[in-house]
């Protein structure tokens, strides 16, 4: 606070501090109009380490950079975006597509019952996961039948009736000494006989390696002809994630993917390394021990735990949310038109202020990287609240032609807006310079001279 | 209905086909490329640090360790200690092994028995097949060793450890599921103390490090212990899996912190990974590497060679 009498105390201090933060946040104004080796060089330096911190596999990583450097390359920055959040937007985009659709399809057979296995290594998770299937079916209106045919692992089997016992579905037990491929031919005559349309299969966990017990599956498989042969992957699994799923896919060719442990604060990279190699879908995630832990696969979701970026990704989101693109060019035409009127620049302003408080929308950045120099606290968002009251007050007309603001119009917008005339007149003045210095520079410097205009518009 | 609220996915199959060529041909080449790099050239260039440090990633033991490492080795290059490409790798190997060999004391205390040993960790990772195969062991070595089913969660835990008891010739202490774990462990520390076992191993329900009133719920059972026998739990195993990635640390991190970890069991080496992600553990928490589990029968748990495991890093 400065002086009394003030009408608007520190408004200047405060408009000045702000529209620096504001213009580092939104660099538009800062005149990088490219895309370049250069400015990408750190933030992808720093996705690199975030996506191998996630445990996605190293040569995906590669892959996926190397198609990021290509995207980016040139490209124009856009109107809303820093370079380097424009390079985490495009990595995030190649992220969603890499994984693929929101929701996933089950595949049930013509004729039940429709046969579904679940395989993976030991310990992932396809007994839990097979009881939470089950319960997700039953709601869905259907009628499983479980079946284990896990012969190896002690009281395997045991589990998994415990597990029907508490999701309330009925379970095969089957011959104590009874071979897997006979336990679930068995299974499915009984799951005929009871009228279940779905037969859940859990199989022993096995190494992608075991050939004696790969080459089993591949048997059980021909002799079921299941729909769904799901793979149950860890979401804490690291780099060796791309060899047991593309194994298991080699030879059984999985319809899909269920990642669990979700629950914890495993970034879970693994989801991309599996993706990659199988091609398969992501259809579930497991969310906790208990049976109703089981969640439809969302991209998004993913794409930001594996990134880490929780934050910025955020950020973009709104931006993305409330800018319309056609006016963000448009502000850009008319930028190397030198026809910036007062018009876009309450468009921009009015961009700015739907994203939230300016505090909250830069509270949203990361303070490591790029970012990290960009101040979070003390904010005031009230000088530009004042700056779109006063360009509110004024008519399209006025907005588009400033020239013929005359005194009384003046006042009126000072009126209506609560400012005073001396803002208006400040604020119209260094519009006017800036216009000056933007009609004798090119776009990339008309867009510093804007910078300009807002670090020094109205104050008291 | 199912069928209806699911939509459909399918990503580019361009984009994947890129990525699979991609991962595969590393998997081919990686090593062979490491190995050519070393004998083809004469002198130390960035190119082959860089191969050196996917080796390294490739093999879980993470970025920023990775990149310690080979900083460490830089080092001796630009000194010029270090000159021939073909000593890079056993610099490096020397570097790692360096950081295993400062791990805490790996001899357990002599202690009065009954030498109470406490096994935890995330879910699935081998917890109770690791209990099955040291009590194989410690049977094999003639002593007496009592069993205690701690995890009253998880579905036929209890009867998952008693198969175990019956293969190793142990007898298990065991409530109905749902008892609180610390109770089972009491009635086991007092009857393996009236008793006179040699050795009493308790088996913990699998939890992630992140749930905060089950990490609670261990060290009750810490605290249960230390009770009962002073000076105990003797030794708290965390059993880790080998397959995961930069995760473990994590692990040990809030497990050490909670239960008082003062060993690892590395389980799954049977398989395809590395399990490089116990040497930020050493480097960090300096905990010891106990055992290795290379499979699924009673035999299958090794005393843990560091030479031998970094060696496997590279190959
Ligand atoms: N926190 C958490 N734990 C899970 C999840 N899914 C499974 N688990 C736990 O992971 C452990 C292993 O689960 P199982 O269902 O027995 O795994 P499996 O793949 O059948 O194991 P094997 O048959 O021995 O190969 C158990 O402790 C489960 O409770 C999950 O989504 N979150
Ligand atoms: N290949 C291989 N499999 C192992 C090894 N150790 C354990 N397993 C398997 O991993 C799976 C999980 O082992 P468990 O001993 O049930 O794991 P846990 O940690 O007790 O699991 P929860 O109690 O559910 O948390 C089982 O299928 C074991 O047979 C190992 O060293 N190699
Ligand atoms: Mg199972
Ligand atoms: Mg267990």
């Amino acid at each position: 606070m400065r002086g009394a009498g003030q009408q608007h105390p520190g408004s200047e201090f405060v408009f000045e501090n702000l529209s620096e933060k504001f213009q580092r946040v939104f660099k538009t104004l800062r005149g990088e109009a490219k895309l370049t080796e250069e400015n990408m060089a750190e933030v992808l330096r720093e996705i690199r380490l975030a996506l191998l911190e996630a445990d996605v596999h190293f040569q995906v990583v590669k892959q996926l950079l190397e198609n990021v450097r290509t995207k980016c390359q040139g490209q124009e920055v856009w109107t809303s975006f820093s370079p380097a959040q424009q390079v985490v937007k495009i990595v995030r985009d190649e992220l969603l597509e890499l994984l693929g659709g929101t929701t996933a399809r089950l595949k049930f057979a013509p004729r039940p019952p429709s046969v579904f296995f679940l395989t993976g290594l030991q310990g992932s998770g396809k007994t839990t996961t097979a009881g939470k299937l089950a319960r997700w079916l039953q709601r869905g209106g259907h009628h499983p039948l479980l079946v284990s045919v896990d012969v190896y692992r002690p009281a395997a089997r045991e589990q998994l009736a415990v597990v029907a016992r508490e999701v309330g579905t009925p379970v095969f037990a089957g011959q104590s000494d009874a071979r897997p491929v006979d336990l679930a031919l068995a299974a499915r005559a009984e799951a005929r006989n009871k009228g279940c349309d779905v037969l859940l299969v859990d199989t022993a966990g096995r190494l992608h390696i075991d050939e004696e017990l790969m080459a089993e599956l591949v048997e059980l498989r021909d002799r079921m002809e299941p729909t769904e042969i799901l793979f149950v992957a860890d979401a804490m699994t690291g780099q060796d994630a791309v060899r047991s799923a593309e194994e298991f896919h080699r030879r059984l060719n999985t319809t899909g993917v269920v990642l669990t442990k979700l629950d914890g604060d495993a970034r879970g990279g693994a989801a991309l390394s599996i993706r990659s190699v199988t091609g398969q879908p992501i259809k579930f995630v497991g969310t906790g021990e208990k049976y109703d832990n089981l969640e439809l696969f969302h991209p998004d979701r993913m794409t930001s735990r594996i990134l880490g970026m929780g934050d910025v990704l955020t950020l973009i989101e709104k931006a993305e949310e409330v800018i319309d693109r056609q006016k963000a060019e448009d502000l850009e035409r008319n930028f190397r038109m030198d026809r910036f009127s007062l018009e876009d620049f309450r468009e921009q302003i009015r961009q700015a202020r739907r994203m939230g408080p300016l505090s909250q929308v830069l509270a949203l950045l990361p303070s490591v990287g790029p970012f990290r120099n960009v101040p979070k606290q003390d904010v005031d968002d009230k000088a530009l609240v004042r700056v779109e009251a006063i360009l509110n007050s004024m008519t399209a007309k006025e907005r588009v032609r400033p020239e013929i603001l005359n005194g009384s119009r003046r006042r009126r917008i000072a009126k209506g807006s609560a400012t005073t005339v001396q803002e208006v007149n400040q604020l119209l003045k260094q519009y006017d310079q800036m216009r000056r210095m933007m009609r004798s520079m090119s776009g990339r410097m008309g867009k510093k001279a804007l910078s300009q205009f807002a670090a020094s518009a109205p104050g008291a | 209905m199912i069928q209806t609220l699911f939509g459909s996915p399918e990503a580019k199959p361009g984009l994947l086909e890129r990525f699979q060529k991609a991962v595969q041909s590393t998997r081919s080449s990686l090593v062979s490329r490491v190995e050519d790099l070393v004998r083809g050239k004469t002198e130390i260039d960035a190119k082959l640090l860089e191969e050196l440090e996917e080796t390294l990633i490739a093999g879980d033991v993470g970025v920023g360790t990775a990149q310690e490492v080979l900083e460490a080795v830089r080092g001796q290059v630009s000194r010029g200690q270090l000159q021939e490409p073909s000593r890079l790798k056993s610099a490096v190997k020397a570097e790692l092994l360096n950081i295993l060999k400062q791990t805490a004391d790996g001899l357990p205390r002599t202690v009065v028995p009954p030498v109470v040993i406490l096994v935890v960790g995330v879910n699935g990772t081998g917890k109770t097949t690791t209990i099955g195969k040291l009590a194989f062991q410690l049977r094999a070595e003639g002593k007496t060793v009592l069993l205690c089913a701690g995890d009253t969660f998880r579905a036929a835990a209890t009867e998952q450890l008693e198969i175990w008891g019956e293969r190793t010739g142990c007898e298990v202490v065991k409530q109905r599921p749902g008892a609180d774990p610390s109770a089972v462990l009491f009635d086991a520390l007092t009857s393996a103390k009236a008793r006179q076992f040699d050795y009493i191993i308790a088996d913990t329900a699998g939890r992630l490090h992140t749930k905060v009133n089950l990490m609670a719920e261990l060290e009750k059972m810490r605290r249960t212990s230390q009770r009962i026998i002073p000076g105990s739990p003797h030794e708290v195993l965390l059993v880790l899996d080998a397959t995961t990635g930069q995760n473990g640390l994590q692990q040990a991190r809030q497990f050490t912190g909670s239960a008082g970890i003062t060993g690892i069991v590395l389980t799954k080496l049977d398989g395809t990974a590395k399990g490089g992600g116990v040497i930020a553990i050493a480097r960090e928490l300096k905990l010891p590497i106990r055992y290795v589990g290379v499979g699924e029968q009673k035999e299958d748990l090794l005393p843990f060679d560091p030479e031998q495991f970094i060696e496997s890093l590279f190959s």
